[in-house]
């Protein structure tokens, strides 16, 4: 029974806290391996029992399948934040605007994409887009895991937009003036001075919402592409076996750690490299 | 009226500037003659800075005129950069760019800014480098200079736009005490080559010896100015008196 439906935090938008953001840790790793040790050992048991097929058996049985269905989410995973990312840098530039009505704009599109929940945002882009558009005498197809990609790219875009935004507004301002002292234009002043210096600034965060992001293409088999949870799903049916249920599961959960591990290990270590300087 | 060397190279009238209701500068006047080296003295918050980043109009100001060799910097259609083309300005906190090295901190304005060739502009820079006595530090980044090193950088980096006046605004305010002299000797050998410098500063020592008139401000005010020599020994006005009584 849920109390209440807007606590799923699927349903609820991202945000960077203000305070320490959650990280993988290589507790929560040695967790999850202990996790599924107890339950393969309890669905062995099981299998015994029953006369059927080894736990351990059946799941090497099917990890080709699986390795392409996380194949799947990886390969949206990086679209996903190179679009978010090659639309968002120039909306975070956006955001900054000397022109009100441009840094207005700017700053409703990405309240709108940073805001609403991913989910809503997948089911709008499945829904919206074609399932193939026309240029000239070719057809493009739009498979439904591109338009999730694109879905999951609007929030990237909007979280690289307010990376850009306060990224460029923690440069100090003796550097603008430095700059405008030297008869820099303000482009050459953003171009060669503030956004270089960003770059390093904005690095790990950005790592971070990739792995935020990775973790959330297992949203897309909700609409219903073919990606490691819904395989999943699909084997379990079709093995009808409810001891298998509990292992497949945490195996597809180290699956997803043992890739966003070493990113949360790697971002750490630039944070800290970076804050010493 | 063309501007001719005998005039002044910046001609400061009745420069009011407000922040908020805040104002900082209620009317000061005063004139820097090509080759002329002025030291600004008060006490903090009597507009001192402010008055040095309203001459490149880092700062705009409300009322009031400055001309910089007759071009008029209150003006709506000024064009900032030939200005600031010909000012140079050195900052309290040095402010030089961490992700260049010292040799790229030189040479970036005259290379993109006035298009120059840029190998002149590195032969250049290379003997600004020298001039400021860091040569063997052009591939340093400003992160493994001292703060007297880069500062004398930042000063390299405004000569290499070869200005006509240059404003600097309490350059060793933020120094370690034994790195400040390196820095007080750059500025008095750029003066001895005849450079326009308009110094705000608290080395009292530095200005009677490197400036050709002393500007005292407090409140906003011009209270008085003089060369050296007659503003250390005899100060005329009583806030004067004061203000050197607690520092000398």
């Amino acid at each position: 029974m849920i109390a209440n439906r807007s606590d799923l935090s699927v349903l609820k938008p991202f945000r960077f806290s203000a305070g320490e953001p959650f990280r993988l840790r290589t507790l929560h790793g040695v967790a999850l391996v202990l996790a599924l040790i107890v339950v393969v050992g309890i669905g062995e048991a099981q299998a015994q029992a029953g006369g059927r097929p080894g736990i351990v058996a059946t799941i090497l049985k099917w990890t080709p399948l699986l390795a392409q269905g996380f194949a799947l989410n990886i390969a949206m995973s990086f679209m996903a934040m190179a679009i978010g990312t090659i639309a968002g840098v120039p909306l975070g530039l956006a955001l900054i605007s000397l022109l009100p009505p441009v840094r207005a704009g700017s700053w409703l599109v990405t309240q709108i994409f940073r805001n609403a929940p991913w989910l809503v945002l997948l089911f709008y882009c499945m829904l919206l887009l074609p399932f193939e558009f026309r240029i000239g005498n070719t057809i493009i197809p739009l498979p439904g895991w591109l338009k999730s990609t694109f879905g999951l790219a609007l929030p990237v875009m909007a979280n690289t937009a307010e990376l850009v935004r306060g990224a460029v507004r923690s440069i100090p301002f003796g550097q603008w003036e430095a700059a405008e002292s030297l008869a820099m234009t303000r482009r050459q002043t953003m171009w060669m001075v503030i956004l270089p210096q960003c770059v390093k600034r904005m690095l790990p965060p950005w790592m971070n919402l990739y792995a935020i992001l990775t973790v959330a293409t297992p949203l897309t088999s909700v609409v219903g592409v073919s990606e490691a949870m819904t395989l999943t799903g699909d084997i379990l049916s079709s093995e009808a076996r409810t001891e298998l249920l509990v292992p497949m599961y945490l195996y597809l959960l180290l699956w997803f750690f043992i890739y966003c591990y070493p990113i949360a290990r790697a971002t750490l270590a630039l944070e800290k490299r970076f804050a010493v300087k | 009226m063309p501007w001719t060397p005998d005039q002044p190279l910046v001609s400061i009238k009745d420069v009011h500037k407000t922040f908020g209701n805040v104002e900082v500068l209620k009317g000061i006047t005063m004139d820097v003659m090509k080759r002329e080296v002025v030291c600004i003295i008060g006490p903090s918050g009597s507009g001192k800075s402010t008055l040095l980043r309203c001459v490149n109009a880092l700062v705009p100001i409300e009322k009031g005129s400055i001309l910089v060799e007759g071009q008029e910097v209150n003006d709506p259609k000024l064009d900032k950069l030939a200005l600031r083309r010909k000012v140079g300005m050195v900052f309290q906190q040095y402010n030089l760019f961490p992700h260049k090295t010292a040799l790229e901190n030189v040479m970036m304005a005259p290379v993109h800014v006035l298009k120059r060739d840029r190998k002149e502009v590195e032969a250049q820079a290379r003997a600004l480098i020298a001039k400021v006595r860091l040569t063997g530090k052009e591939g340093s980044y400003p992160g493994e200079l001292s703060g007297g090193q880069q500062q004398r950088i930042a000063i390299a980096r405004s000569l290499a736009m070869n200005p006509d006046v240059m404003l600097f605004d309490e350059v060793t305010a933020a120094l370690d005490p034994e790195t400040v002299k390196g820095v007080l000797v750059t500025i008095r050998e750029l003066a001895e080559d005849g450079m326009t410098c308009m110094i705000v500063t608290h080395e009292m020592g530095f200005a009677r010896e490197v400036a050709n008139q002393i500007y005292f401000t407090d409140g906003g005010v011009l209270v008085e100015h003089g060369p050296p020599k007659e503003f250390f020994a005899n100060p005329k006005d009583a806030r004067t008196k004061q203000f050197l009584d607690q520092i000398l």
